[in-house]
């Protein structure tokens, strides 16, 4: 694995920060990024990964662009295209050095197996808590670290989950099939904008190997107040996803309301 | 006083479940950390405030 000339001068940055190097560089080159969902936060998510130097980033997304996203979904620019494709044409543009392929296919309990299969890192940028349960429920049964996000309104979050640390379901044993979406309460572009960056640096840092992981720590972010704070949380070993004993299947049914 | 969320709140006295309800947080996605520990929720009702420092997190789920 070597940097031609276009790559030592664009990553030069990079090579100058004693906790990436020539050596972190190469990590990132090799490795293999899976983003789930090209809305506000993949879309910034997506661009700092590309711009780092991230050899293979697959993004998928089901979803196709609309007006109302332009708002935050700052890679998007033509309504009606696949957000997924968006998203693959955009890292095109931006970095030629990254194999970038758009998915359009939405990630279901049936093929999530499928999709994650073969990532260093997958980033959980989807909408909604039936996904990011699935998420969650399929990386740590196939001991896939991944790191969660969440920006709703002028709120965000983001941890991250490597085999053996807590898991989402260590703090939120169901699903809140009740939890407004972004249609019903709004979203400002910085918000999402935010933790799409910080979810990137998690890839970066767990790629890299630099830095400390937020494992076992949930951090909000309040926008409005400007506030961080820092939950810290154990293992569960009653969790059923990481739990001693799990009992999460991925069947279709655990995904969406009981009626 | 009992200090939630970074503000001083006269609510002591109060179950963590009473202030929950009277302030309608949505039981189901929210975790409340209780003077730097996470509070399990079959706790909510037998936990009297006083002199506490209550953060109360809110998941939210959008991308």
């Amino acid at each position: 694995m070597y940097f031609d000339n276009d790559e030592c001068k664009r990553y030069a940055r990079n090579f100058a920060l004693p906790e990436i190097g020539v050596r972190g560089q190469r990590k990132l080159k090799e490795a293999w990024v899976l983003v789930i969902g090209a809305g506000g936060l993949g879309s910034t998510a997506v661009m700092y990964l590309a711009a780092a130097g991230v050899g293979v980033i697959t993004i998928v997304d089901y979803d196709y662009v609309e007006e109302s996203n332009f708002n935050r979904q700052v890679i998007h620019t033509q309504v009606g295209v696949n957000k997924a494709k968006s998203a693959e044409y955009f890292v095109n543009n931006l970095n030629p050095h990254v194999s970038v392929l758009g998915v359009d296919e939405k990630v279901t309990p049936q093929n999530i197996l499928g999709h994650i299969d073969g990532f260093n890192f997958i980033v959980d940028c989807t909408s909604g808590f039936d996904s990011k349960f699935l998420i969650n429920d399929a990386c740590v049964l196939y001991k896939k670290p991944y790191c969660h996000g969440g920006a709703t309104g002028t709120q965000g979050e983001i941890m991250t989950y490597v085999p053996g640390s807590p898991c989402l379901r260590c703090l939120m044993r169901e699903i809140p099939f009740d939890a407004p979406s972004n249609e019903e309460v709004g979203i400002l572009g910085p918000v999402s904008g935010m933790i799409g960056c910080m979810q990137a640096m998690e890839a970066i840092k767990y790629i890299t190997g630099a830095g400390e992981l937020l494992t076992g720590r949930l951090v909000k972010y309040d926008a409005l107040e400007t506030r961080f704070q820092t939950i810290r949380f154990g293992r569960d070993k009653d969790c059923p996803a990481c739990g001693d004993k799990p009992s999460i299947k991925l069947s279709i049914d655990r995904y969406r309301p009981k009626k | 006083m009992v200090k939630v969320n970074g503000k001083d709140l006269d609510i002591a006295g109060k179950t963590v479940r009473e202030f929950l309800d009277e302030e309608e947080y949505p039981l189901s996605r929210i975790v409340v950390e209780l003077n730097g520990e996470i509070l399990p929720k079959a706790q909510y009702d037998r936990k009297f405030l006083d002199g506490d420092v209550v953060e109360v997190v809110s998941f939210v789920g959008g991308g």
